[in-house]
């Protein structure tokens, strides 16, 4: 099953190796990351999604929350939830019936056009992971990608709660 | 003039005083020789000098492991740094509290490749507990304080500080600040168990039919032997011990069933297997006990007490998790277990203990004695009289590990001391050696083979500088035999690599280091040499003793199987 993790963690060197290094030292996966400083200067926050059985994201939790620089884990999957991901994608946009499928999807999808070639189009598009794929695969549909980029989920839990220190 | 300013090594040296750390094992080299400068110019520090840093890290951990305190070893930079990985990864395995500073070259140097630079803080960190790079000399008791903390506190293990060589610098002196406690808000190691699961915990146990206790490293760590006592003289529960929880109950208490696992008891396993409730305290389900997890103990309610939440429920589903401090949640079991109503069915363990006296009368750890060759279980057998039951006895690893672990019954905690978690081969003498340093009166064994002695044996030049009388008492039986013995059930007797043809003559090489060896070639010689050996007291004693390469480690679990499938010798199942 599909899990996004929240880590809080202080804003030190190598903080980031260590979450890195303990997916990779125990077999966890790392389908996204992303990592990014917050209000509070010294703590940092990253977001993880990975998969796998109960019994392995109790372990990968407890093991995150194990690592010493690590202030709180909280599993977004587990309470109500809003997630984003931005994507940059170049696609081939070479007539004018490309051209308009391509702007049809981006219109449906709330994307947009933030760029044009002679033969391409880059789109941007920020929604759940989800709805990234979906959006690629009526994209392919039209026309070819050249290039593509994501930055991984980030998440935040709804309602007045929150995690800080 | 009383002095108020300090360069960054004298830093080093005053956090550890105040620390106070009476021995640093360790080894100079060009990225700490400011510091060794300093350490030159006290004496409340006595530092070691061994032969190779591994051992370094190895007689920090066995000192560690027989009092309790932090092991401190001090490294340079790049291979020195890296020469320590095999000791912070032991030491890491089985949850050994270990500070380890190593060198760095300066920090305008780091990451140029300069000469000696290893980044051993990466090359670490999959087997530390927390490391820093101390960047800032003033920083320097602090990130002391912290790293002592961390390394002893919770589940204790190594700890890797590194001191690039420029905050190490004579020139540039700054105040002494030691802080007067530690307070980091990522770290919190839970101290009590929980009110509600306590209460479960009890619960299943009160109700229990067929209980066994199951007591690993955690109580020898935590030194909290005593109440595991009480615990068990107060259900009159049988107990089991993982091979790092030996002596954590004495191997002579009534209700000692024997080690479980691989090489354990065949009442351990068999009581394990056919219990309704098992108590785990301070153990972790580690696949050398399980054998395969999918046949392990179908029908026990699991109640599993551990400092470390990732222990519980890593191998096997805990039923009950209880996470906290083994000497708090011993206070809380044993209250709640006599303040409740509720008592131990005695009539059904009744029932429960003479179905276990049945198991343990197929004398699972016999042997076939011989009058031509020596069975290595008899020489264990053989120290253990000699010795009163009372050594430390460190050991290596391999069949010589299991035999003594077997047939050496070890009264208290602390006394058996083995790199059980990674099986590191040369542990033996350097864990001896540190042991010895802190109880020199102490008799202190180094139980190993003609195969673990030689991976540390530079170190009996370290023991005749410092004198440190260990005994050693080698089982030599001319090969690998942990290996051969799978060779000879597994791979249809092909001996690939496991023989050694060209042993050293290990008398002249003791001899050579300065000590005295004794060679035992027969049975009938071996009553005579240990008589000899250990009525020298001031000597460090290496005893050669050839013995049977043919011999088996039994029982043995059978692969695959559930835990108490076992081979209780060639081709006969227990």
């Amino acid at each position: 099953m599909r899990r996004i993790l929240s880590i809080l963690l202080e804003n030190e060197p190598g903080a980031l190796s260590r979450i890195v290094g303990l997916f990779s030292q125990r077999a966890y996966n790392i389908d996204s990351l992303t990592v990014g400083t917050t209000d509070d200067q010294t703590l940092s926050r990253i977001t993880i999604t990975t998969h796998g059985d109960d019994r392995v994201v109790e372990q990968i939790t407890k093991q995150v929350n194990k690592l010493v620089d690590v202030l709180k884990v909280q599993d977004l999957t587990e309470v109500q939830h809003i997630e984003r991901e931005l994507l940059l994608v170049k696609v081939y946009a070479r007539d004018e019936n490309m051209r308009a499928a391509i702007t049809r999807i981006a219109d449906v999808y709330q994307g947009s056009i933030i760029d044009m070639g002679k033969q391409s189009y880059t789109l941007q598009l920020l929604s759940s992971s989800e709805k990234i794929e979906s959006f690629l695969d009526l994209l392919r549909h039209e026309s070819d990608i050249i290039e593509l980029v994501r930055s991984g989920a980030v998440g935040i839990g709804r309602g007045d709660k929150a995690l800080r220190a | 003039m009383v002095q108020t300013q300090f360069n960054g090594s004298e830093l080093v040296v005053k956090a550890l005083q105040a620390l106070k750390v009476e021995y640093i094992f360790g080894y100079p080299g060009g990225s700490v020789l400011d510091l060794y400068d300093a350490l030159f110019q006290q004496s409340d520090i006595e530092h070691i000098l061994v032969r190779h840093e591994q051992a370094a890290t190895h007689m920090a951990d066995g000192y560690s492991r027989a009092t309790g305190e932090v092991g401190v070893v001090l490294a340079t930079s790049g291979p020195g740094a890296t020469n320590c990985v095999t000791g912070i990864a032991t030491a890491y395995m089985d949850s050994i509290p270990m500070v380890v500073l190593s060198g760095q070259v300066p920090s305008n140097l780091i990451g140029d490749d300069a000469f000696q630079e290893t980044d051993i803080v990466g090359c670490s960190r999959p087997i530390v507990k927390h490391s820093f790079n101390c960047r800032n000399a003033e920083d320097i008791p602090t990130v002391l304080a912290k790293a002592f903390y961390l390394a002893n506190t919770g589940r204790p293990g190594p700890v890797v500080v590194e001191l690039p060589k420029d905050i190490l610098n004579p020139k540039l002196k700054f105040e002494f600040k030691m802080p007067s406690q530690i307070n980091m808000r990522t770290y919190n190691p839970s101290v009590k168990g929980h009110g509600k699961q306590i209460k479960k915990a009890v619960e299943a146990i009160l109700n229990a039919k067929r209980l066994v206790i199951y007591s690993g490293g955690g109580v020898v760590l935590s030194d909290t032997s005593e109440q595991l006592k009480e615990l068990v003289e107060t259900l009159n529960a049988p107990i089991t011990n993982t091979l790092m929880g030996l002596g954590g109950i004495s191997g002579t208490h009534p209700n000692f069933i024997g080690m479980l696992g691989m090489h354990g008891n065949v009442e351990a396993n068999k009581a394990m297997a056919n219990a309704d409730v098992i108590l785990a305290l301070g153990a972790r389900f580690d696949d050398r006990v399980t054998n395969n997890v999918n046949k392990f103990c179908p029908n026990a309610t699991i109640v599993h007490v551990d400092v470390d939440p990732t222990s519980i429920s890593k191998t096997i589903k805990a039923h009950i998790p209880v996470v906290g401090c083994l000497s708090t949640v011993f206070d809380q079991l044993l209250t709640a277990i006599n303040a409740s109503p509720e008592k131990i069915d005695r009539a059904a363990q009744e029932v429960w203990w003479e179905e276990i006296t049945k198991w343990r009368e197929q004398k699972c750890l016999a042997y076939e004695s011989s009058s031509e060759v020596l069975k290595p279980q008899k020489v264990i057998e053989k120290v253990y009289e000699i010795t009163n039951g009372d050594a430390y006895v460190c050991s290596d690893v391999g069949q010589h590990q299991m035999f003594a672990a077997q047939h050496y019954p070890f009264k208290k905690p602390r006394q058996w001391i083995n790199s059980g978690g990674l099986g590191t081969m040369g542990f033996g003498l350097p864990a001896s050696m540190g042991v010895k340093m802190a109880f020199p009166q102490s008799e202190v064994l180094c139980v190993t083979g003609d195969g673990s002695i030689q991976m540390n044996i530079q170190e009996l030049s370290t023991c005749l500088q410092y004198g440190l009388a260990v005994k050693v008492i080698s089982l030599n039986n001319r090969s690998l035999g942990m290996v051969r013995q799978w060779q000879d059930m597994q791979y249809g007797g092909r001996h690939s690599s496991s023989y050694m043809e060209s042993l050293p003559d290990f008398i002249a090489l003791a001899e050579s280091y300065g000590h005295i060896g004794i060679k035992v070639d027969k049975p009938s010689e071996l009553d005579a040499a240990l008589e000899k050996a250990f009525s020298i007291k001031d000597r460090l004693v290496f005893l050669d003793i050839r013995v049977d390469e043919k011999e088996h480690v039994y029982p043995m679990q059978i692969k695959l199987g559930a835990i108490d499938e076992m081979w209780l010798k060639k081709g006969v199942k227990a």
